[in-house]
């Protein structure tokens, strides 16, 4: 049997699909043989001309050469397509191992990093964050905390003043007594922030960080103070480090203690004790002050140098540096 | 404080060595700082007796020594000029290694075989003589360790007392408190009165009987101030620390350590009728025991004569009354002065004295007789002379006693968390010399008169927990009833603010609080600065107004360490005190320099600008949703460029600023590049808004461009600020995506393309309605701005 004019044309038409090179290629044979008025499609008009009897087997051709000319063209389509793609991700190819664009990276100060984790694990215990002024009275940063007026216990404290009699407070137990005036108990607080002392030399600086502790409550025993203190210790250092308490003296607290913490030699082994922090009982007289009575409730209290802590843990072996701000050193601890 | 443990083990009988009883010390509170030998180790150094010395038969300059050691005689073959028959020397026996690193071996000197070596000074460590051997006395033992026979195997204690433990600053007290932890006895050498042999007075007046209720003196005549101290106690004053300056002073140096008795010894030939213990007046003199002249306050205490002032009482004696070489005879004080009337006045002429020192502190008021006593036989015994009566003025109601405390058992059982039981309880107060009676429900406690510190029961809890061992006092977890507490949702912690910053590759700093007063006169940021009454030095001699001084050092440090590209923050308090009050504000402080990013391939980054800094605000601003209209309004500041310089409002409150550093600045700074600096309130950026939800819109959103010219100084944030108002809740958002001036746009004027995104929450909007709503816009900017479409 001879081949329709359809068949002719549908295989000249796929040659072309076949050579086609883009979507534009595919168009034009689209246009040309399938458009309003594409050889194929006119080959549907022509049918009209025939004889009754061949239109309807003829009209069946020209239909299949159509729809076999549009298959054709959808799959070179798609072959064109993963081609076009293939060769733009060719061309798009990088080298992954080029830097990426970025600006130099930030991060905290170390000190508010170790204050950070500091305050942390005391959140977890339940103690919220209090905060008071760096410029106090004397009521406040003494008295009120049971340092006699006269006392070589003041003297300790190389204060900073201003003219007026006011300073620069010494220490962050101020807070204990502002919280404790203005909160019934229980209290259960830690209070970090910046404190001062008129002392410079290389173990000390006029101005550094502390954190202070304190809890108010029924039934508040110094075995709890010794329970949260190691318990603190091991998980700032993330260490089952052995701690010890040493009494020692604070006008504010009694019984009062130093805590020593054993440190390691590189090897593991049990090394020196490192004093570490201050803690004990709070003083009836200053839950007194703030209008507490020491027989129905006791409480303990603590602080601690931020620095202190900051140099043990990142193993800094100079104090100055903290407030130096070299970013060689900075940039160490972001 | 410093003690020597031999001094020590003679009133406490212990087994324990220097660094056992440390441990105990430190353990009960009393820090112990340092144990140190107070001579080199000589292992090895015996105690050498020279039989017979020969010339040696090679070398004019050597001996050949027959010497007996610690066994069999040997020979030694020795250089030093002054050995002989019979003298005693250090020999160091075969094996020994001197504190020089020196080894000791057999050796052959010019054929003669030496079998050890004998030692002087120098080579043990022990002084500074050269030339020649170490002579011994007659009356050590030959061949014992040579450590021994000098009494040198002792060790020297510094104690860190704290200052409640004024108890502690002696012999005495120390031995008291290792006799209580050790649970024996402490004996010193006995005490008693001295007969007096003549009965020569001396009138006492205590004028000021508050600052001084008790003064014992006592008179001794023909003492020999010539007398040489023995070197006994030569040793133990140097072993405290106290030099040796003759025998009257070295004596009541001694007492001072022994007893805890700050003590004092005049010239009798220079007093005038007697003494008068009363406050200075106002601008009188006199010449310290140090020979500066001084002039007096009436808060100091004198011990004077009935002309003139003799000594700061309690702090140091004074240059016209002191021993000298001439002194025949002397009045030896002891008393008790107020610590309150001796506090911080030491100080105030540069003195820490070891009586100042003690009597700050609070001296045993029932001391005073036996230290004299005490003083009065040691006197005698090295300096001879004749005492005469014990003079004593007392005011007993100024002197302080210890009265009863209760101790409640069940009390510190709660405090401590123990179960001690009262016997328990009882036994530690008795060991440590404290009174006690049983009562019903409390023990009634009175402390031993050297304690100053046992008011309360509180103290007494501590002295039981102390000597019982807070390492056996129970542990208990952190435990209890737990409540939460937790900052507003409304509230930004500083710490999310630094995270934030950080991330936006901030670096945190921590400068001082502190600044120079020129530092802020620079920056004409002096205004409110708060001076420090006893600054550390100029620069840091006044409170920081501003964060940026601390800022401009670090980047400029930073700079000069050759670091280009940084951005710096700091949160921190600074301080005001204007006519209206003093006020503490946290701030933060921030710079950039450098470029947007780092150097990268792909193309050089730009410079940053202004518009780097504004943007870091305003995000720190949207992320914080910090509540309210944001404003940035052009501004004025000494340190800033006068055309980038902003002031930022929050609902008209201002914020803070931020711009440029001025170019001036930064030249006189001698920086090699600009920077960009801000200050912002951090109280103002902690409080954000809790947010609401609002409905979602389902439909599309439009965008449309306009292109504007309008004057150049037509603020764009005003031109915004009119779209919103006229554009109303339908505008979403607006884009200002360009700014040009040049060919095209009139002379001083800018044209600028501002894209609208405008959405209908609830429906979509037709094109007629948008275009009316921009046509709205549109003519409301040329009536206000004179704002014109670009073609």
């Amino acid at each position: 049997m001879e081949p329709t004019v359809a068949e002719g044309l549908l295989e000249q038409a796929l040659q072309l699909v076949a050579q086609a090179e883009d979507s534009r290629g595919l168009d034009q044979v689209r246009v040309r043989f399938l458009g309003k008025k594409g050889e194929l499609t006119s080959q549907l008009k022509q049918l009209g001309a025939l004889p009754p009897d061949q239109r309807r087997e003829a009209g069946q051709a020209v239909n299949r050469s159509k729809q076999a000319l549009e298959t054709a063209i959808a799959e070179r389509e798609q072959v064109l397509a993963r081609a076009h793609l293939d060769a733009r991700l060719k061309a798009e190819r990088v080298d992954v191992t080029l830097p990426g664009r970025a600006h130099e990276a930030g991060g905290p100060h170390p000190v508010s990093r170790a204050l950070d984790r500091i305050l942390d694990i005391f959140n977890q215990l339940g103690f919220a964050v209090a905060t008071g002024p760096e410029v106090e009275d004397d009521y406040y940063n003494f008295e009120a905390l049971n340092f006699p007026e006269h006392h070589p216990a003041r003297a300790m404290h190389d204060t900073f003043y201003l003219p007026d009699g006011r300073l620069l407070r010494t220490h962050t137990s101020p807070v204990q007594i502002r919280v404790m005036k203005g909160q019934e108990p229980p209290v259960r607080i830690v209070a970090p922030g910046r404190v001062f002392r008129s002392d410079s030399d290389q173990t000390h600086t006029p101005q550094f960080h502390q954190v202070e502790g304190l809890l108010v409550d029924r039934d508040v025993t110094f075995a709890d103070l010794k329970g949260l203190l190691a318990d603190f210790v091991n998980a700032f250092f993330e260490d089952e480090l052995e701690v010890r308490l040493r009494p020692s003296y604070f006008p504010f607290t009694e019984p009062s203690a130093e805590v020593d913490v054993r440190w390691r030699n590189a090897d593991g082994s049990p090394g020196r004790w490192l004093e570490v922090l201050g803690c004990g009982m709070v003083h009836p007289n200053v839950l007194r002050n703030c209008g507490i009575d020491p027989e129905a409730f006791t409480g303990y209290a603590f602080g601690l140098g931020v620095e202190r802590f900051a140099m043990l843990r990142y193993r800094v072996n100079d104090l100055r540096l903290f407030f130096e701000n070299d970013l060689n050193f900075l940039r160490q601890f972001r | 404080m410093k003690i020597s443990y031999r001094w020590l083990k003679e009133w406490v009988s212990t087994e324990l060595d220097a660094e056992q009883v440390a441990e105990r010390f430190t353990l009960a509170g009393l820090e112990v700082d340092s144990v140190d030998p107070v001579a080199p180790a000589l292992d090895g150094v015996v105690v050498g007796e020279v039989l017979a010395v020969e010339p040696h038969p090679d070398a004019d300059r050597l001996r050949v020594c027959q010497v007996a050691g610690d066994s069999e005689q040997r020979t030694i073959v020795c250089g030093a000029p002054n050995v002989r028959v019979g003298i005693k020397v250090p020999l160091a026996t075969l094996g020994t290694e001197l504190p020089g690193g020196l080894k000791i071996k057999p050796a052959k000197l010019r054929g003669v075989r030496s079998e050890g070596m004998l030692c002087s000074e120098p080579e043990l460590g022990l002084g500074e003589d050269a030339g020649g051997l170490m002579v011994l006395p007659e009356e050590a033992e030959t061949g014992a360790p040579l450590i021994e026979a000098l009494g040198l195997d002792d060790h020297v204690l510094e104690i860190d007392l704290t200052p409640n433990r004024a108890d502690c600053l002696s012999v005495r007290g120390l031995a008291r408190e290792l006799a209580a932890l050790l649970g024996v006895e402490a004996n010193g050498p006995p005490i008693s009165a001295v007969a007096p042999v003549h009965d020569e007075r001396l009138p006492i007046a205590l004028d000021a009987a508050e600052d001084c209720p008790c003064y014992i003196g006592r008179i001794i005549r023909n003492v020999d101030v010539g007398a040489v101290t023995p070197l006994w106690m030569v040793e133990r004053l140097r072993r405290c620390g106290i030099r040796s300056l003759g025998p009257i002073v070295d004596v009541t140096n001694y007492v001072l350590l022994e007893l805890g008795q700050p003590m004092h010894a005049f010239d009798l030939a220079r007093i005038n009728g007697g003494i008068r213990v009363r406050r200075a007046q106002k601008g009188e003199r006199m010449t310290l025991l140090d020979g500066r002249e001084v002039e007096l306050d009436p808060d100091l205490l004198l011990i004077a004569d009935h002309a003139r002032p003799l000594a700061l009482g309690g702090i140091m004696g004074g240059a016209d009354s002191a021993v000298d070489d001439g002194t025949r005879d002397i009045l030896l004080e002891s008393a008790w002065f107020n610590p309150a009337s001796i506090i911080g006045r030491g100080r105030r002429f540069g003195l820490a004295t070891e009586s100042a020192h003690r009597f700050e502190r609070g001296v045993d008021p029932a001391l005073q007789r036996r230290a004299a006593e005490r003083a009065t036989a040691l006197i005698m015994e090295i300096a001879g002379g004749e005492p005469g009566p014990i003079l004593e003025s007392q005011s007993p109601r100024y002197l302080p006693t210890n009265g009863k405390v209760a101790l409640r058992p069940a009390r510190l059982n709660r405090v401590l968390g123990t179960r001690l039981a009262e016997e328990e309880v009882l036994a530690i107060l008795r060991r440590l010399d404290m009174s006690v009676e049983v009562g019903k429900e409390s023990l009634e406690v009175i402390a031993p008169s050297a304690r100053r510190d046992i008011a309360i029961e509180e103290d007494l809890i501590e002295e039981v927990a102390r000597v019982y061992g807070y390492d056996r006092l129970p542990t208990r977890r952190p435990g209890g009833r737990l409540r939460i507490r937790l900052p507003g949702e409304a509230e930004v912690p500083e710490r999310s603010l630094r995270t934030q910053l950080a991330c936006r590759g901030f670096q945190e700093i921590m400068t001082w609080s502190f600044v120079g007063e020129g530092e802020l006169e620079q920056l004409d940021l002096l205004d409110g600065a708060q001076p420090l009454a006893n600054p550390l030095s100029r620069d840091m001699a006044v409170l920081r107004t501003s964060l940026l001084p601390g800022l401009l050092a670090v980047a400029g440090a930073n700079l000069r360490r050759q670091h280009e590209d940084f951005r710096l923050f700091e949160i921190g308090t600074c301080f005001s005190s204007t006519g209206r009050g003093f006020s503490e504000t946290r701030r933060l402080g921030l710079l950039m320099t450098g470029r947007e990013r780092l150097e990268h391939f792909s193309g050089k980054p730009r410079a940053l600008d202004f518009f780097d800094l504004k943007g870091e605000i305003e995000h720190l601003l949207a992320h914080n949703r910090v509540a309210g209209a944001v404003r940035f309004q052009p501004c004025s500041r000494a340190w800033l460029h006068p055309g980038q310089a902003a002031d930022v409002y929050v609902d008209g409150e201002r914020l803070g600023w931020l711009g440029q550093l001025h170019p001036g600045l930064v030249e006189h700074l001698d920086w090699p590049a600009i920077a960009f600096v801000a200050e912002l309130d951090a109280g103002r950026l902690a409080q954000r808004d809790v947010p609401v939800f609002s409905e979602l819109s389902r439909f599309p959103a439009v965008r449309r461009d306009l292109s504007l010219v309008v004057a150049e100084d037509v603020a764009v944030a005003d031109l915004l600020d009119e779209i919103r108002r006229r554009g109303g809740e339908l505008v979403r958002r607006i884009i200002v995506f360009d700014q040009y001036r040049g060919p095209g746009v009139e002379k001083n004027c800018k044209s600028l393309s501002i894209g609208l995104i405008i959405r209908e929450v609830s429906r979509t909007l037709k094109d007629a309605e948008v275009d009316a709503l921009v046509q709205e816009v549109v003519s409301a900017l040329a009536t206000r701005f004179d704002a014109k479409l670009r073609g």
